[in-house]
């Protein structure tokens, strides 16, 4: 080896005359598409497994025994190999592929969604027949049939190319759809009554290269040469997905998954991908409301700095609290965290409403990329996670990595995920400390000497987040690095910018930044402020006159239901927010804003990475951006925050913060998958960053035989707000019901589907019972936030857990 | 002269009661297996490779240089018996599983063995409930008597064989199909390459296909010696072969002939085999090696019943299934037969398979019918062209520089399935185009004429 | 009820233990709820996704790519005639029109009286023995008309055929439809030599001792 030259490290090939270097082990059919020649497909699709069905990319390649017709989507290229992608042959190939295709598929071109974007229709002009010879009855099927709520099939413009089958088996791992008959008479199809009821059956709509598959979001909503576009980011959830936002006149029509190398990989929930629907709700809130009556904003914005003023008159900024903001833009964020501890001067200031994790802890442990944690072998320890649920397209990363890239995946939490059936290990325990324990336990049981990532969620409100950080502990003391799995959209730019009670921008503590922040603010809070629990606590006590929602619903968010009303009840609220929700009907003065699609800016993912957010359509009414609020406000409080647009905002961010640094405008710009911000030293005076976790013993509450413990679950429909208001998502949600282990039925006496009442110390709920394997004994599962059945009224956040006693409707 | 008949695998069929173990052991039944067991596995291998045991499925590969393919060091190994012939024209394997089960057994046992393959499938056509039965029998007969199952005869080889048996699908029997349809799925072939079943075959694994008939051969091989095997057939071709002959001939059957040195001719007219066309007739054509090959005619009766003579003559030998018909017999029909059957049989994965192969269909039966059109014959030519680009061998056309049948054919398919529809419409048009012309010119005159020649996409 | 009935889903578990991974299992697992159903009905394909860990869907993407599965009733006796290039030669075209005459149906369809269904069929690897036909994939070879009449005369009265299946012997009987072999293969536990696990089994320890 020593005396040789090392190895070259690609791969040299002759497409059509010219030589190029490709990669070794690419497929021909990538390695020319990257040096400029394009080889027409169908079935080919480079985020699946190949198959070279559909003949579409056959080409002359020559491996040295002379040419022959290939498919270039399932040869590697070799050194010296020949591709030939114009010759006579290749064309003759191609030809007859598309005469043959074209023989059955219906010529309804004219109302086909697909049409002006279609494969079939691009592939036939550039490369196919110029007229057909075949002059038989085509074959014919009932057309369209919906296959699922969102998704609707037609079989006679169906090519079988296997993308949409492919993808529900190797990337969403639901098979659901699947090849049924032979021949000609092959068909796609579901088993009879069971729909395609994945999470992700949207993007099969996306890939098909025919209209086979169409939306019942898009159907017959555009031509596609009616549509402007723009590249934008999903903030459904918090993984931050690369879209492009479609739309025709200043109407937001479709959003398409964009194939982002370190995120969704192409990939969308169906979530993500139509709750979109919403922005053109008719329930928009476009007019500021004041005591319930439009208004002009001028008396909105008078009328909240009126009751801030008095607040802080009457009682200081400790008077006033801001709950929420994990929906903003980073920049509206920083704006609000400015506003609030800059001007009024109150530490109050809680992105999450006691569901999440502390941002100390997040910014403490070393983190990983999606990339890290889903790399080749590694290992990925889900502690108090379930993506599956939260972080759909994390989901199909993780889910990739374990069965396509051998990576070891073991899971701790309250019970079984959607992950559970990939897991190696699973390991399951009740709120109340047990996870610790699993975490030495699984230490054990970590492979040799491969990189470890633990996804650190919080799923269950019920846990306390001490024990997460304990548990989280036990795998940093291994040398794991960290993916947060905090859901919100942006709920990591808040943290990062300082939406949290004792943080301020840049992932600093009050202590370390309050120099740097003085001088830039003239003022930051003196001490610590409080949670949103603490908050409506105060609120309902009547300590904290005023609360200002930023996009926050806590009467079905928060963890005690009953709280959250009587503090709307008893303060003066401020809602700066996109719908009337139950928590918005308490405000004395409503201020629209921009949602989603309507604003420019930017948003920060689970792993720290800054992505794009652009406008695509305007908001509706008089609703303006968050930012542009805060401003106004501030300005009615005599204050001047110093800045008039998105930019300016941006720029103010980098120059304080030592994560942001040196991520300008012009770099984002130019990142194509983002720029992921870990700045952490100190210069131009910066704060530095927090870089460690305090010790953290979690208070151990030993399980109750008289009572089952509860566990909260999230599911990917519920009744999210986006959701609810979209048009193709609010009835998909799971109804609620509490789930027991089959062993537990037998101790309490109850019969599977019976009502059963839980009794908890702060309410009770009345649902019925289901048996399922995947709970942990002497422990209830419900699901969160179902609309009509609100797990809320059970929980209290001054406890660490939730022990519930269960009655039988008799 | 015709070679004499020399019977190895047949050699019990005319015995009662043959499929039974006790009718086998007390005919030599398992002295092949005793035989290799207390020789190595290589030495084993090695005796097989010298009889130069070519494979009867259709490639005619020698099996145990196939069994030299797996890559060194990955296990496990599986073999897979391919016994779901269904060739058009042919059924040698069915009757080598109903009258001889336990023949097959033994050479399953043989192959495992001595290719170190570590559990054996037996995958029975679905439609062939006999020899499912006897298979079943003679597995448990053999489970019991020891020769199969944990520690065989008491030695450390240890191997399972599971009957598994199919379901209707021609097309299974192509052998990565064959491995998809064991792991429960569609029968729908891979591609090759990546998916040479030596290299990565069933779960993944390095899996030796076999066909029901090579396997049979073993148990005589070891009991009688690689020498003893090739003093018979050719020295290319060694030992003896099953064909099937049916059609047009006076006594239609399965017969074993020394490979390489019995002729077509031997064959049809010799009377310890066919005897002749029926009725005295004159032959028109046959098809030498199941329908996917091109059709032989007169001239070719002279050649041996041996892959390359029959390769280098334009067609090729496949699994041993003939079809002769004689002078009375519509070109077009038989031609719209055969494809018809490639049509049904498609597996429907690739496009120019799923929608060429129905498409010749249907053009041949509008000629059968009498709504041909002039234009047709050279539109039946292209489509195939555009399923197995051209020129395609065709028999008696080597004088236009005609290859024989390269294996795999020139295809834009993912199998031979395809391209094997299209070897009977050249066939017949080179041959008998004037009776093509003669359908299309008599047309009929009350169907409404279509629309022929502005049918734009 | 058209799940697996317990002796049924016992053999299933039989038959998915002989492979080292449960889908293989799905063909014949097919077949036994043909067995017991006469045809392939949804529910026993949910109960074989159970079996075998896989969706509905799965099993009925396999189980409509082979045409021995019905998935509709069809008759006690499926007469399949081949009318393939070898058969036709010889007749199975007249045969077949005999068959739809003489039983009043079209290939394809079933008697009213849920006995006999006929199906045009391609080869039925019996090519030397045209015409031939098979009554539940058990051969009659060189079947004339009257012989066909004959046969289904005899079945039709609750006989078995006077002339007996070709090849059979003493296995001639000819079961209802869905039956395919007479025996099951079992292995017996103490002589079993256990799956080939793809991921995991070793090489092979008779292979070790050649050295």
């Amino acid at each position: 080896m020593s005396d040789t030259a090392p190895a070259k490290s690609t791969v040299s090939v002759e497409i059509n005359g010219h030589t190029i270097e490709a990669n070794p082990g690419e497929l021909v059919i990538d390695a020319a598409e990257r040096n400029g020649v394009h080889i027409p497909r169908f079935c080919y699709h480079n985020r699946m497994r190949p198959v070279g069905m559909c003949r579409m990319c056959l080409v002359e390649i020559d491996q040295g025994r002379g040419p022959a017709l290939s498919p270039s989507c399932m040869i590697p290229v070799t050194e010296g190999m020949k591709v030939d992608t114009e010759s006579e042959r290749t064309r003759k190939a191609q030809d007859g592929v598309l005469e043959f295709l074209l023989i059955n598929h219906p010529l309804d071109c004219p109302v086909c969604d697909k049409g002006g974007e279609c494969p079939l229709q691009d592939n036939t002009v550039a490369y196919g027949p110029g007229e057909s010879r075949f002059v038989e009855e085509k074959r014919h099927y009932e057309k369209p049939i919906p296959i699922s709520d969102l998704v609707f099939l037609d079989r006679e413009r169906c090519i079988l190319c296997d993308r949409c089958t492919r993808f529900a088996k190797e990337v969403a791992g639901d098979p659901l759809i699947h090849f049924q008959g032979r021949g000609s008479r092959t068909e796609v199809n579901t088993f009879p009554d069971e729909p395609f009821s994945s999470y992700f059956s949207g993007n099969t709509v996306q890939i098909c290269p025919v209209g086979a598959l169409t939306s019942s979001s898009y159907r017959f909503k555009a031509r596609p040469w009616d549509l402007t576009e723009v590249e934008s980011t999903c903030t459904t959830c918090s993984v931050g997905c690369s879209v492009t936002l479609q739309s025709s006149r200043n109407r937001l029509l479709r959003t398409m998954g964009v194939d982002n190398d370190a995120t969704n990989w192409g990939w969308l929930c169906d979530r993500g991908r139509f709750d979109i629907e919403a922005v053109e709700s008719d329930n928009r809130l476009a007019e500021p409301l004041v005591d319930g009556a439009p208004a002009r904003w001028s008396d909105a914005l008078r009328k909240a700095a009126a009751a801030i003023s008095g607040a802080l008159r009457d009682v200081g900024p400790s008077g006033i609290g801001v709950i929420g903001g994990a929906r903003l833009t980073n920049e509206s964020a920083y704006a609000w965290a400015k506003l609030a501890k800059g001007v009024i001067g109150t530490d109050n200031v809680d992105a999450q409403l006691g569901d999440g994790l502390p941002g100390e802890l997040l910014f403490g442990l070393p983190r990983a990329t999606i990339a890290e944690a889903c790399a080749p072998k590694g290992t990925i320890v889900l502690l108090g996670s379930d993506p599956k649920e939260t972080l759909g397209v994390l989901y199909l990363r993780l889910r990739h990595a374990v069965v396509e890239d051998k990576a070891t995946l073991i899971e701790l939490g309250h019970g079984a995920s959607g992950l559970t059936r990939y897991a190696r290990h699973a390991l399951h325990g009740e709120p109340g400390g047990a996870l610790v324990e699993l975490a030495h336990q699984a230490v054990a049981l970590l492979p040799e000497g491969q990189p470890v990532t633990v996804v650190l969620g919080r799923t269950s409100p019920t846990e306390d987040p001490a024990v997460l950080a304990e548990a989280a502990q036990v795998f940093a003391a291994y040398g794991a690095r960290f993916l947060s799995g905090l859901t919100r959209g942006n709920v990591h730019g808040a943290l990062d910018l300082g939406l949290a009670p004792g943080l301020l921008p840049g992932r600093v503590t009050l202590d370390a930044g309050r120099s740097t922040f003085t001088d830039a603010w003239g003022s930051v809070p003196a001490g610590r402020g409080k949670s949103t629990a603490a908050m409506l606590a105060a609120a309902a006590d009547g300590s904290l006159p005023v609360l200002i929602l930023l996009g926050a619903d806590p009467i079905n968010d928060s963890a005690d239901r009953a709280l959250a009303e009587r503090a709307l009840q008893r303060a003066t609220v401020i809602a700066v927010d996109t719908f009337p929700t139950d928590s918005v009907a308490h405000a004395s003065v409503v201020l629209p804003a921009a949602g989603y699609a309507e604003t420019d800016g930017t948003t920060t993912n689970l792993e720290g990475r800054i992505l794009p957010l652009r406008q695509a359509v305007t908001p509706p009414g008089t609703a303006r951006a968050d930012w542009a609020i805060a401003v106004e406000l501030a300005t009615r409080l005599e204050a001047d925050l110093g800045f008039d647009a998105v930019e300016q905002i941006w720029a103010e961010i980098a120059s304080l913060s030592a994560a942001h640094e040196g991520i300008t405008a012009a770099a984002l710009a130019s990142a194509r998958d983002g720029v992921i911000a870990a700045g952490s030293g100190g210069s131009g005076g910066r704060p530095a960053t927090i870089d460690s976790v305090p010790a953290v013993t979690a208070k151990r509450v030993p399980l109750d035989p008289t009572k089952l413990r509860l566990v909260v679950r999230r599911t990917m429909y519920d009744g999210a707000t986006l959701t609810q208001q979209s048009r193709s998502l609010p009835s998909l949600y799971n109804d609620n019901e509490v789930r027991l282990h089959p062993l537990d039925f037998e101790k309490l006496g109850v019969d599977e589907g019976a009502d059963v009442t839980l009794v908890a110390a702060e309410g009770q709920l009345t649902l019925p019972v289901v048996s399922d394997r995947g709970v942990v004994r002497g422990t209830a599962v419900v699901l969160a936030n179902v609309p009509d059945a609100p797990v809320n009224i059970l929980l209290s956040p001054t406890s660490p857990v939730i022990d519930v006693r269960l009655e039988v409707v008799r | 002269m015709t070679a004499p008949i020399v019977k190895v695998v047949t050699s019990r069929f005319d015995i009662e009661d043959a499929h039974t173990l006790a009718v086998y052991e007390r005919t030599g039944g398992y002295e092949g297996l005793r035989k290799a067991l207390t020789m190595s596995p290589t030495a084993v291998h090695d005796e097989v490779k010298a009889a130069t045991l070519l494979g009867r499925g259709g490639a005619g590969f020698p099996a145990g240089v196939k069994w030299g393919f797996c890559p060194p060091g990955v296990w496990p190994r599986y073999l897979v018996v391919n016994g779901d012939e269904s060739e058009p024209g042919t059924y040698k394997d069915r009757l080598l599983m109903e009258r001889d089960p336990h023949q097959l057994i033994e050479g399953c046992l043989i192959a495992c063995y001595a290719a170190g393959l570590s559990q054996c499938f037996l995958y029975i056509r679905g439609e062939m409930a006999l020899a499912q039965t006897r298979v079943a029998r003679a597995l448990n007969e053999a489970y019991a008597a020891g020769y199969v199952g944990r520690n065989v005869l008491g030695t450390n080889f240890s191997v399972d064989i599971v009957l598994h048996w199919g379901a209707g699908a021609y097309i299974v029997g192509e052998e990565t199909a064959l491995i998809e349809s064991l792991e429960g799925n569609r029968g729908m072939p891979r591609l090759k390459p990546p998916y040479f079943p030596a290299a990565i075959g069933l779960y993944g694994k390095p899996t030796i296909v076999n066909n029901v008939e090579t396997l049979s051969n073993l148990g005589w091989i070891l009991r009688n010696g690689s020498d003893a095997y090739k003093q018979y057939g050719s020295e290319s071709s060694p030992g003896t072969r099953m064909f099937a002959i049916s059609g047009h001939v006076k006594r239609p059957g399965v017969y074993e002939v020394q490979h390489g040195i019995t002729t077509f001719r031997d064959l049809f007219y010799d009377e310890q085999f066919c005897g002749g066309i029926r009725h005295d007739h004159q032959l028109k054509m046959f098809i030498p090696g199941g329908g996917s090959s091109p059709w032989f005619f007169e001239e070719q009766l002279d050649l041996p019943l041996e892959a390359r003579p029959v390769g280098g003559a334009g067609s090729m030998l496949g699994s041993g299934a003939i079809v002769v018909m004689d002078e009375t017999t519509d070109a077009v029909k038989a031609c719209l037969r055969v494809v018809r059957f490639y049509a049904r049989e498609s597996c429907g994965k690739c496009t120019p398979c799923r929608e060429g192969t129905n498409w010749l269909e249907t053009i041949l039966q509008r000629i059968y019918d009498g709504h041909g059109r002039p234009s047709d014959i050279d539109m039946l030519l292209d489509v195939g062209d555009n399923i197995s680009p051209g020129p395609y061998p065709s028999a008696g056309w080597e004088a236009e520089g005609l290859a024989a049948v390269p294996f795999p054919p020139r295809q834009t398919t993912i199998c031979p399935l395809g391209p094997s529809a299209v070897a009977p419409v050249t066939s017949a048009l080179r041959r008998f185009r004037p009776e093509f012309e003669a359908k299309i010119r008599r047309r009929a005159v009350n169907i409404p004429l279509r629309v022929e020649e502005s049918a734009h996409v | 009820m058209s799940r697996l009935t317990p002796e049924n889903e016992a053999i299933a578990r039989e038959i998915i233990s002989r492979y080292p991974k449960p889908k293989s299992a799905l063909i014949p697992l097919l077949h036994l709820s043909q067995e017991q159903n006469g045809h392939v009905t949804d529910e026993a394909m949910v109960h074989l996704a159970e079996l075998v860990d896989v969706t509905p869907a799965e099993v009925i993407g396999t189980c409509t790519f082979y045409e021995m599965f019905k998935r509709e009733p069809v008759g006690r006796y499926v007469v399949n005639i081949c009318t393939n290039i070898a058969f036709q030669l010889l007749g199975a075209e007249e045969l077949l029109h005999h068959a739809e005459h003489r039983l009043g149906i079209k290939a394809g369809n079933t008697t009213p009286d849920g006995l006999f269904t006929i199906e045009d069929v391609e080869c039925v690897a019996a090519c030397t023995e045209a015409p031939c036909l098979t009554v539940n994939y058990r051969y009659f070879y060189k079947v004339d008309g009257e012989d066909f009449d004959a046969i289904v005369e005899d079945l039709r009265n609750g006989r078995q055929p006077t002339r007996k299946a070709a090849e059979t012997g003493p296995d001639g009987a000819i079961p209802s439809h869905g039956t395919l072999a007479l025996e099951r293969q079992h292995i017996p536990a103490d002589r079993a030599a256990g799956n080939a696990d793809p991921d995991s089994a070793p090489a092979p320890v008779w292979l070790e001792q050649q050295a």
